[in-house]
């Protein structure tokens, strides 16, 4: 990669209480790339978000963010940098409407980064156009995603954490998200996004990083992994 | 032999119609996976069956015995067994621990107020664990299990309660794909060898199709197909509401 | 205070308009409890903090406006003081919150109670030591001195400016949630406040923010009342257990039902003392707990919003004693027994406090350690065996050997009747409930003098001859003490024991393995009530008296202190708590008048020293967070 990393991780490492679950993990995201993170549960995924996002009180190593160094700010003070982030279980606020979730996610629109509105996430998502004034908690799972996914993009971030979009989400579902995922690249949002699914990874990143037992196994663009069916056996099991 | 017949099963809350006059059985050793969008009923359906809904109308029954109305601790002492979809277990305790207490709750036990629980049912609990693939984990403390133990060690609660039918949430999620057709392949078998009606609810559609003898698919609360994996699958109705245009699953089969 | 007129001369009429002043004096008190409760309300919502120096605050407001209002003269100056007074007292709280419970919000939340049952001791001192022992009368709102004649009686005005205030503030702070961005976020938090930050927002501050609005709200609460009422330093247990009991029967987190349940405690206060004299104490808590048996999580409250108050936080394995750690035990109570042949008459009745202390500790600690049950109101389960065994004694005439068997029955038999209702709820709402059976069980003991001597309470509560003397009398407490403690461990470790802790560790797990929740709490929550019972008949021998405190709301609290200061997670930290709180707070009543102060900086310095517990501090330092330099890959 020539151009400056938009996201750098390096020998990041991280532990809960007594059990240390990050090793050396080392990660790039280019500013308009879209990179999977792909490894089983527990091979440290939802932990390497979360230890980027400062949500990890235990961690060490380098994050840089546009440059900037990370590693000791607060979670709110990284969101606020422009690094947006869809956990996993969605989290929506369920006695918050649609319109209010909204609200929480949105922040000034920073340079460089595409700006969003909610008219135009009711454009992208327009299941959510229709459901604005429920309540967060009545929304069905599909539905909860998107409106995790646009109450992020409301923070105009210029680069998402996208924490296994498809988990526990009909197939229908995930393909209607495969196509807002291809739309926010469109607009030029860089993305970091974790899966098991290997397929939808295919889908969507430019390349993959492989992470086991906390460690980053391999790292390359889609074709250098297509050709390695033996990583692929070894720590995916797929 | 069927271990579990519902007729004419309905739900409504507040004036919605969550689950509409559902009819299906199980029989003995059947393993019976139950399939449909998010919020279907499939839930609610499944919440009916093990006692945390009660149903507005229909007949649930298992073993032959109507259970409507029944608390879910009184269904589970009938011989049913549960797996929740976030797999959850007594953290404070160790693995072989967890077992122990469902075995003491098993022989109904518990009230006893003296005597190390720790020492009963110690050689039961080592069987039951190495079934599941867990006697190396049994002195772990069950908080620092990997998720996919966790699920496993749950399976082994559920056993420990000699079953003769098992409800399973979600048996799968959040498991890595090898994971998922290890811990599916293991519930095959166990409920074929003792003969078990297993009813799953679940969203891997591979798990589904390699080990379901038959599925039952929801829509809007409704039945719209029901039978063998292949015959639900090439079903252009439940592709059109479920299962999509193949995209994810065409590559994976 | 308004009391009924002498009903012969009046007629209907009169009663009709009585009552109907009453009915709207009682309006006017429900819109400060409003305030106040409403505050607290707001503050648990979102920062999960039970806040129990709610009362202090509101305390605080009182006498601050009481020393503004009365210092800033004329019109301007009353309605200044009190605004200032409250905003005040907003700063002080938020200057708390930055200090203190920012430290503890990831903390157990019985913690954070802890630390703020600290800060009300603390406070409550400092009120003495600046505005004295007396009480004190406040200055007359002005404009609103006179009266407004209501159907023939005379109303003041003031208090129809304080009952148009309650709708009033609803309505700003239903506006205020809404309608800002602020009410947004503050909503958004209250339900998962990681998200909020992910999202961006500095949490911290809106955390600060909230509790300087509800502390604000509190003292507002305070200051309005000071034309109405004197001021006086026990104001803050008084108006703290009103607050809580305001909050759990509208439903903890919701504003409306905070208002509604402010309107039904005040109007309860203002008519129990006519129509149900004997038992006005205890009306409000007897509403409370038929609420909660209707509707558990209260009026307008969600079964969602109820939070956990897991109780047995840590999830550390429990192992029982091996052969090193019996040896120990037997070495502490080998070297216990040989106290007397040094210790004079004082220091042997103090140890023997101390270890009917160490034993009621424990008995609480099984219940919230092993049961994950948070009882606010063990003490009265101490209480009955204290009363159960001096009525044994007094009233039937029965030794003392038959009177320590006595005790614990009774205490048994009201924890059986008592935890029947309590174990249906859970968190915040069952320790809310146990709180209001202690007062009934306290309000019985004070109300019904003929058997239990009321405020008099029950003297020449005296042991048998042959255990008379201290020496012979702290041996028969240790004995009983320590085997009843090492019972209690039997039992944790008991499938009893194990089933109790299966259903706090995941209550639809254990439901799923046929474990009966009610039942077995039920039955665990009356054996831990015996135990504390023979605490209290014990108790009752040491002091040779019983009084109604030993059923008090303090009492119960002491407990919970001892409890959490051994830390929750360990198996029977709570007797080691009950030692060092127990012996630090006999010294410090001896060394200063002002041992609350001391208590109270002394809990808040432990709290935020130790947040697991001083037993849970050292197990933590033992096996300390993995390290992450110089990590091999």
């Amino acid at each position: 990669m020539s151009a400056p990393a938009k996201l750098s991780v390096k020998d990041l490492n991280a532990a809960y209480g007594r059990a240390h679950i990050l090793f050396d993990v080392s990660l790039e995201v280019a500013a308009g790339e879209a990179v999977a993170l792909i490894g089983r549960n527990g091979a440290g995924k939802s932990t390497t978000f979360r230890a980027i996002l400062g949500f990890v009180a235990n961690r060490s190593g380098e994050i840089r963010f546009d440059g900037a160094d990370l590693s000791r700010l607060a979670p709110h003070d990284i969101a606020r940098r422009g690094l947006g982030y869809v956990p996993e279980d969605r989290r929506i606020f369920a006695d918050l409407s649609v319109e209010e979730n909204l609200e929480v996610g949105r922040q000034k629109q920073r340079p460089g980064a595409p700006r969003w509105t909610t008219e135009r996430l009711f454009e992208i998502f327009p299941n959510l156009a229709e459901t604005r004034a429920r309540l967060g908690g009545r929304l069905s799972g599909g539905e909860q995603q998107m409106l995790a996914i646009a109450r992020t993009l409301m923070g105009n971030p210029s680069l998402v954490l996208l924490d296994e979009p498809s988990e526990g989400l009909a197939p229908k579902i995930v393909e209607q998200m495969i196509a807002a995922i291809l739309e926010m690249k469109r607009e030029g949002l860089s993305l970091l996004v974790s899966e098991q699914n290997l397929n939808f990874a295919q889908l969507v990143a430019d390349r993959v990083a492989v992470i086991e037992k906390g460690r980053i196994r391999f790292a390359g663009t889609m074709a250098e992994f297509d050709a390695r069916p033996d990583i692929r056996d070894a720590y995916l099991a797929l | 032999m069927k271990v579990l017949a519902v007729e004419n099963l309905g739900k409504t809350y507040s004036g919605f119609e969550a689950v509409k006059a559902v009819s299906f059985s199980l029989q003995a050793g059947e393993i019976l996976a139950l399939i449909g969008p998010n919020g279907a009923g499939k839930s609610t359906c499944f919440n009916m069956i093990n006692g945390q809904v009660t149903p507005s109308r229909g007949a649930i029954e298992i073993f032959g015995r109507n259970v409507v109305g029944l608390t879910p601790r009184a269904i589970w002492r009938l011989g049913v067994g549960r797996t929740f979809q976030v797999a959850a277990a007594f953290a404070s305790m160790s693995v072989a621990e967890n077992v122990q207490i469902a075995l003491l709750s098993h022989h109904r036990r518990q009230w006893r107020l003296a005597g190390w629980a720790a020492r009963f049912y110690v050689d039961e609990a080592a069987s039951l664990l190495s079934l599941v693939g867990m006697k190396e984990q049994a002195k772990r403390s069950c908080g620092e299990l990997a998720y996919g133990d966790l699920k496993r060690l749950e399976f082994a609660l559920a056993l420990a309660n000699e079953p003769r039918l098992l409800l399973m949430d979600e048996p799968t999620a959040g498991m890595a794909p090898k994971e998922r057709g290890a811990l599916m392949a293991l519930v095959a078998k166990i409920a074929r060898e003792r003969k078990i009606g297993v009813l799953f609810t679940e969203h891997d559609m591979d798990a589904v199709f390699a080990y379901a003898d038959r599925i039952l698919v929801l829509n809007r609360g409704a039945l719209i197909a029901e039978g063998p994996p292949a015959a639900v699958r090439a079903d252009p109705d439940v592709q059109a509401v479920y299962l999509g245009a193949g995209t994810l699953y065409g590559a994976a089969s | 205070m308004v009391y009924p007129p002498p009903l012969c001369g009046g007629g209907r009429y009169a009663i009709v308009t009585f009552f109907l002043v009453q009915f709207v004096t009682g309006l006017a008190s429900a819109s400060s409890l409003f305030l106040a409760a409403c505050g607290l309300s707001i503050i648990f919502g979102v920062t999960r903090v039970v806040n129990f120096a709610h009362g202090a605050f509101y305390m605080l407001g009182a006498y601050l406006a009481f020393t503004l209002a009365s210092r800033l003269a004329g019109d301007v100056g009353f309605w200044a003081g009190i605004i200032l007074a409250s905003l005040a007292v907003a700063a002080i709280g938020a200057l708390i919150e930055m200090a203190l419970l920012r430290r503890l919000y990831s903390a157990p939340e019985l913690l954070q109670l802890l630390a703020t049952f600290g800060v009300t001791l603390a406070v409550e001192d400092i009120a003495l030591l600046i505005w004295g022992p007396e009480d004190l009368l406040g200055p007359r709102a002005p404009g609103f001195k006179g009266a407004v004649n209501l159907l023939g009686q005379a109303f003041p005005t003031y208090d129809l400016l304080l009952i148009a205030l309650g709708p009033l503030v609803l309505a700003l702070l239903w506006l205020l949630f809404r309608r800002t961005r602020w009410g947004v976020l503050v909503r958004a938090a209250t339900l998962d406040r990681e998200m909020v930050a992910a999202l961006g927002v500095n949490q911290k501050w809106l955390f600060t923010s909230v509790f300087a609005l509800g502390v604000f709200l509190a003292a507002l609460g305070g200051a309005l009342e000071l034309p109405r009422e004197a001021v006086s330093h026990t104001l803050d247990l008084q108006i703290i257990t009103e607050v809580l009991v305001v909050v759990v029967i509208g439903g903890l987190g919701n504003v409306l039902g905070t208002f509604l349940a402010a309107i039904i405690v005040a109007e309860l206060n203002a008519f129990g003392i006519l129509i149900f004299p004997k038992i006005s104490i205890v009306l409000v808590f007897l509403v409370m707990a038929l609420v909660l048996i209707v509707r558990p999580w209260g009026l307008l409250g969600r079964a969602e919003a109820a939070a956990r108050m897991a109780g047995g936080a840590s999830l550390a394995r429990w192992r029982p004693f091996d052969k090193r750690g019996r040896l120990l035990a037997a070495l502490a109570v080998a070297a216990a027994a040989l106290f007397p042949f040094f210790a004079g008459d004082y220091a042997l009745s103090v140890a023997t406090e101390v270890l009917i202390f160490m034993l009621y500790a424990a008995s609480l600690h099984a219940l919230v350690g092993a049961g994950g049950l948070v009882s606010f109101g063990h003490a009265a389960y101490f209480g009955l065996g204290a009363y159960g065994a001096s009525l044994a004694l007094k009233q039937l005439g029965l030794p003392m050997e038959a009177a320590l068997v006595a005790g614990p029955v009774l205490g048994f038999a009201g924890a059986l009747l008592f935890g029947w209702f309590s174990v249906r709820l859970s968190g915040v709402y069952f320790a809310m409930l146990t709180l209001a059976f202690a007062q009934i069980a306290w309000s019985i003991a004070f109300q019904w003098s003929e058997v239990t001597g009321g405020d008099n309470g029950l003297i020449g509560v005296w042991p048998s001859a042959w255990a008379e003397s201290p020496a012979h009398f702290y041996w028969l407490a240790l004995a009983l003490a320590a085997l009843a403690i090492a019972l209690l461990r039997v039992i944790v470790f008991s499938p009893f024991g194990y089933a109790l802790r299966a259903l706090r560790d995941s209550e639809l797990r254990a439901e799923a393995i046929g474990l009966d929740r009610h039942r077995l709490q039920w039955i665990g929550f009356a054996v831990a009530g015996a135990f504390a019972a023979l605490a209290g008949a014990l108790f009752a021998f040491l002091k040779g008296s019983v009084f109604p405190d030993t059923l008090g709301i303090p009492l119960s609290i002491d407990g919970l202190v001892m409890v959490l200061l051994g830390g929750v997670g360990t198996v029977s930290g709570g007797a080691l708590g009950a030692l060092l709180y127990k012996t630090l707070s006999i010294w410090v009543i001896s060394e200063t008048d002002y041992s609350k102060l001391v208590l109270g900086l002394l809990i808040v310095a432990l709290v935020a020293l130790f947040p697991q517990g001083l037993l849970g501090a050292v197990q933590a330092w033992r096996g300390r967070d993995a390290r992450l330099q110089g990590a091999t890959p």
